[in-house]
């Protein structure tokens, strides 16, 4: 009765543990907990440092929590903390992260989906050459495509701003936002397409009245694969960021701890590095299974 | 424009997918009010040329006119078509009333129109109350009723239908199936019905185009098909069970096979001198006489019972022909049992004799 | 037939004529070929164009500014005897190797041990799969800071009595990349888990049954009929794992910035620090090239295995 209502319910598939303090089951249980400890420390230790004041650090271990909370850190890692002469903390890559952010993952999945559609359904000679090098293109490391981008970006007169850097997200996003609405389009049973056609609907008819409604969910999975691998981006800020003030949030934080000038503050830099890493965790946390679907649907090629 | 007599002709139709030859210069007329099935085992090509009528697929060459117009590079929107799928391919998102009136809205149709138009069609298909449902709600017959709904409000002269009934259970599949011909009967449109189920097309058609890769091996009545079927495939393709074959040779009007000797009196050859060769019998297990009917079939034969399948209201009794299998179909009150001897009749005029090479009628 | 409808309505026929006409193929859905022009320019335009550009100029004497004076493979040459570069691929190697042993076995085991019906599946799986969530960056800071001789995890277990405790990866060149690995590990062994999961839950419920009615043991079924039946997803998490590892660079960045001395610098710090550091864009364009080869290396037989053979099959 369990084995059946677990194989429908696609659960876990392994055989039934016997009782539950089986010699197996404690085994089983407390490598799980191990390995749960060992993924959770870093977590604990950022929250925990993070709220220390350096005095404690310096008498306490990583791990023991604060005696005395203090917020300190973390107001000092967003608005005040010092790189160079400019004493404005975190905050200005967190709001350049974010412009950077916005628009990148707007028109990266709005060219996508387009893609996606029409290579199902509007198919040309040679539509799925352009696919197959698309796919290849996302394993190509993305140094040797470096310097000709930051040409193009020269001669369209946009390096070096959010706008050069948020094309480079849209172009380097494509291949995998392109399979996963591809994949998904492929699933939409073809007739609906012919249906429409003879309804008379276009190539725009259908996909804003057919395609995009039924394709809600998977835009969801996109917009957390987009906003979590453009957020945590170092490279393509380094590289197509010139100012300092227009670093994004990545590179500032990494500008921030791995200073040479002046004495290691590390509460700060725990709480600057959490505040950095906010913003996927918080997505991670409230999509759950959409973000393991995202991953997969990137991972496994359909 | 209509003065034309034909609603649909395909002229010298081809379609190939790289070397795949697909359709193969296809010929077709299809008359003003005209019931089409087009019948086929998956992959001969019926859906493609649905498809290719409907302007979903491009021909590779040829042309296709709808009513005396060439619309061979027209939009499907374009061509006065409608059409119903296997899958129904309702709009998911939109009502029933939605879905019903995607293409009207399309073609700018004013709103009182569109509203007189569907509410016409749902009274036609009696889908008055689900009118406001999205599809996610409705039952399998209820969707396919609506997606015919989508293809009535069109206003359109031709129908295509595309397997529409594959999807449902056997029960359903029977209602809707009469339905459809009621549908026709009132509307008089000309029809265009792809299926590979032979009972839908017999009791649906005016006629039957029976197709295998891509060409048409028969055009004809439903009768015509069953009774004077013009080659070995359409022979076994129609019927169920299927038609009884014995090779052997035509010597002089009389079919020889083994110690089976059937001279071949009232059989209507298709041509009125026959040389010998080397030929197929086809007798359908219901064209077999048992019992008291034997006496009035000219040629008796006596005959062992292998096999019995009872199937309620009938009997199917696996008999040996010489050495050969052979289907009868008896009656379902039949009492034979395995060893019994059978004696049964058969009558040449309603066999058929097919070319054992060129598998073609004699 | 045709001749009745011509008489009948001329203009109609003519009309009708017109579109008769099979029309040019190159515009027939036009607007679906406009909207996939971004498609076009980013594979031709970026990918092969972009690539090829570079590959073109690693032959030059480029420096500042890149310049079409073929030089043939002195930059290669230059390179390869480059003790940084060497060191580099060195670290790469050792560095691989062990993440794509590791993250591999570990991420099978846990996917395994998540896949036993155990009560908390999600609860263990959002802890395994959260830092991946998290850029290399934050990781990369996050394992500096806990490695840190000075507070972390040498300091406490020193203070605990084990005085001669020695643990400061980040510092000793000799085991430095295994500081970065203990990291890389922890970032990257949730992606594989769950590819794992999915692929332990594509097998079918009858396997185990016929395994058990066959008396196989738990342990063997998993290595004996388990394992190889998954070997298009050991592939795809090998590639995947792969491709990461060549890229690798951020996480190196942010813990020791290729350091101490040259004991974690790694390829991609090459290619970056000559083309936009070092002004010398010809041994910054040969590098990243040599990071293409290595990539094709990998990618060539999986794509073989993976498409070339279905098709023949």
């Amino acid at each position: 009765m369990a084995d059946t209502a677990a194989s429908t319910s696609r659960g876990p598939r392994g055989p039934k543990p016997k009782r539950i303090f089986s010699g197996t089951n404690i085994l089983l249980y407390g490598i799980l907990i191990l390995v749960s400890l060992y993924y959770l420390v870093p977590l604990w230790v950022m929250i925990m440092t993070s709220l220390k004041t350096m005095p404690e650090i310096r008498i306490g271990n990583v791990f023991a929590p604060p005696v005395e909370i203090t917020f300190q850190p973390w107001i000092q890692a967003w608005s005040q903390h010092c790189t160079g002469l400019v004493c404005k903390g975190l905050s200005p890559g967190f709001w350049n992260s974010v412009q950077i952010l916005v628009p990148s993952v707007i028109l990266s999945i709005v060219i996508a989906s387009i893609n996606g559609y029409a290579l199902i359904n509007w198919k040309f000679k040679g539509s799925e050459v352009f696919f197959v090098i698309l796919m290849i293109g996302a394993f190509i490391p993305y140094q040797i495509m470096l310097y000709p981008m930051v040409i193009m970006l020269r001669e369209l007169g946009v390096y070096g701003s959010l706008t050069g850097l948020v094309i480079v997200h849209t172009i380097f996003g494509m291949p995998i936002l392109t399979l996963l609405f591809r994949n998904y389009f492929s699933s939409v049973p073809e007739e609906l397409f012919k249906a429409a056609r003879v309804d008379g609907a276009g190539f725009w008819g259908i996909y804003f009245r057919i395609m995009l409604p039924m394709a809600l969910p998977i835009f969801v999975v996109a917009i957390i694969l987009q906003v979590t691998g453009i957020w945590n981006d170092f490279l393509f800020g380094v590289v197509f960021i010139s100012k300092a003030e227009n670093y994004p949030m990545t590179v500032q934080l990494n500008n921030i701890v791995n200073s040479v000038q002046g004495i290691k503050e590390y509460n700060v830099n725990m709480a600057a590095t959490l505040l950095t890493g906010l913003v996927p965790l918080v997505v991670y946390f409230l999509s759950g299974k959409l973000f393991v679907r995202g991953i997969a649907a990137g991972a496994v090629k359909g | 424009m209509s003065t034309s007599k034909y609603s649909v002709q395909i002229k010298d139709l081809d379609l190939a997918f790289g070397a795949v030859k697909v359709l193969n210069s296809l010929d077709l007329d299809i008359g003003e009010g005209e019931f089409l099935v087009l019948l086929g085992s998956s992959g001969c090509g019926k859906s493609t040329l649905l498809n290719c009528i409907a302007g979903l697929l491009e021909p590779t060459d040829g042309e296709i006119w709808i009513k005396g117009e060439n619309v061979t590079w027209k939009e499907p929107s374009e061509r006065g078509i409608g059409m119903v799928f296997q899958s129904y391919a309702l709009y998911p998102q939109m009502t029933v009333e939605g879905n019903m009136s995607f293409g009207l809205k399309n073609a700018r149709v004013p709103a009182d129109e569109i509203k007189k138009r569907v509410a016409r069609a749902a009274a036609v298909l009696q889908i008055e109350p689900l009118l406001q449902r999205k599809p996610g709600a409705l039952s399998g017959g209820q969707r396919q009723r609506v997606a015919i709904g989508r293809a009535l409000v069109r206003d359109v002269d031709v129908f295509l239908f595309d397997e529409p009934l594959s999807n449902l259970d056997a029960k359903l599949r029977a209602d809707l199936r009469v339905e459809i011909k009621r549908l026709h009967q009132q509307l008089k449109n000309t029809m265009i019905y792809v299926t590979h189920d032979q009972v839908e097309a017999m009791t649906l058609a005016d006629r039957i185009a029976i197709m295998k890769s891509g060409n048409i091996m028969q055009l004809s009545t439903p009768d015509e098909i069953y009774n004077r079927p013009q080659n070995k495939y359409v022979a076994d393709f129609i019927g169920s069970p299927s038609m009884n074959f014995i090779g052997g040779d035509l010597e002089r009007g009389t079919f020889k096979s083994g110690g089976i000797v059937l001279p071949m009196t009232g059989y209507q050859f298709a041509a009125p001198q026959v040389a010998d060769r080397p030929a197929t019998i086809g007798i359908r297990p219901e064209h077999v006489a048992t019992g008291a009917l034997v006496a009035a079939a000219p040629i008796k034969l006596d005959t062992v019972v292998d096999l019995v399948e009872p199937m309620g209201s009938d009997t199917l009794v696996w008999i040996k022909l010489g050495d050969m299998p052979f289907r009868v179909r008896m009656d379902g009150q039949a009492r034979v049992h395995h060893g019994d001897h059978l004696t049964i009749g058969i009558d040449p005029s309603k066999a058929s004799l097919f070319d054992t090479k060129t598998e073609v009628r004699l | 037939m045709a001749v009745v409808d011509q008489s009948a309505a001329p203009v109609s026929a003519e009309r009708s004529a017109a579109r008769a006409r099979k029309p040019n193929k190159l515009f027939r859905n036009l607007t679906a070929k406009i909207a996939m022009i971004p498609l076009v320019f980013v594979s031709v335009g970026v990918f092969v164009g972009f690539t090829i550009w570079t590959i073109v100029y690693s032959f030059t004497s480029s420096k500042l500014l890149p310049k079409l004076n073929f030089v043939g493979f002195e930059q290669y040459t230059r390179l390869w005897a480059d003790r940084r570069w060497l060191q580099s691929i060195e670290n790469l190697a050792i560095f691989g190797f062990f993440s794509l042993i590791l993250t591999l076995v570990v991420g099978f085991t846990l996917a395994a041990l998540l896949d036993r019906k155990i009560r908390g599946e999600d609860v263990f799986r959002t802890i395994i799969l959260y830092p991946f969530a998290l850029s290399f960056i934050v990781t990369g800071l996050v394992w500096q800071w806990i490695l840190n001789p000075q507070f972390g995890i040498q300091h406490i277990v020193q203070s605990l009595g084990w005085t001669s405790f020695q643990f400061d990866p980040l510092n000793n060149p000799d085991i430095v990349l295994y500081g970065i690995l203990i990291a890389g590990i922890w970032q990257g062994t949730g992606l594989i888990m769950c590819i794992m999961l999915a692929g332990l839950r594509g097998i079918d419920d009858d396997i185990w049954k016929a395994a058990k009615v066959d008396g196989i043991g738990t342990l063997k079924t998993y290595l004996r009929i388990i394992i190889p039946m998954m070997r298009p997803v050991f592939i795809t998490s090998l590639v995947l794992i792969a491709a990461g590892i060549i890229k690798v660079y951020d996480l190196v960045v942010a813990q020791t910035s290729g350091g101490p001395g040259l004991a974690s610098q790694m390829p991609a710090m090459y290619v970056y620090d000559y083309m936009f550091g070092g002004q010398n864009l010809g041994q910054g364009f040969a590098a990243s090239t040599m990071m293409l080869v290595t990539v094709a290396i990998i990618l060539i037989p999986w794509a073989y295995l993976e498409f070339g053979g279905k098709k023949r099959g």
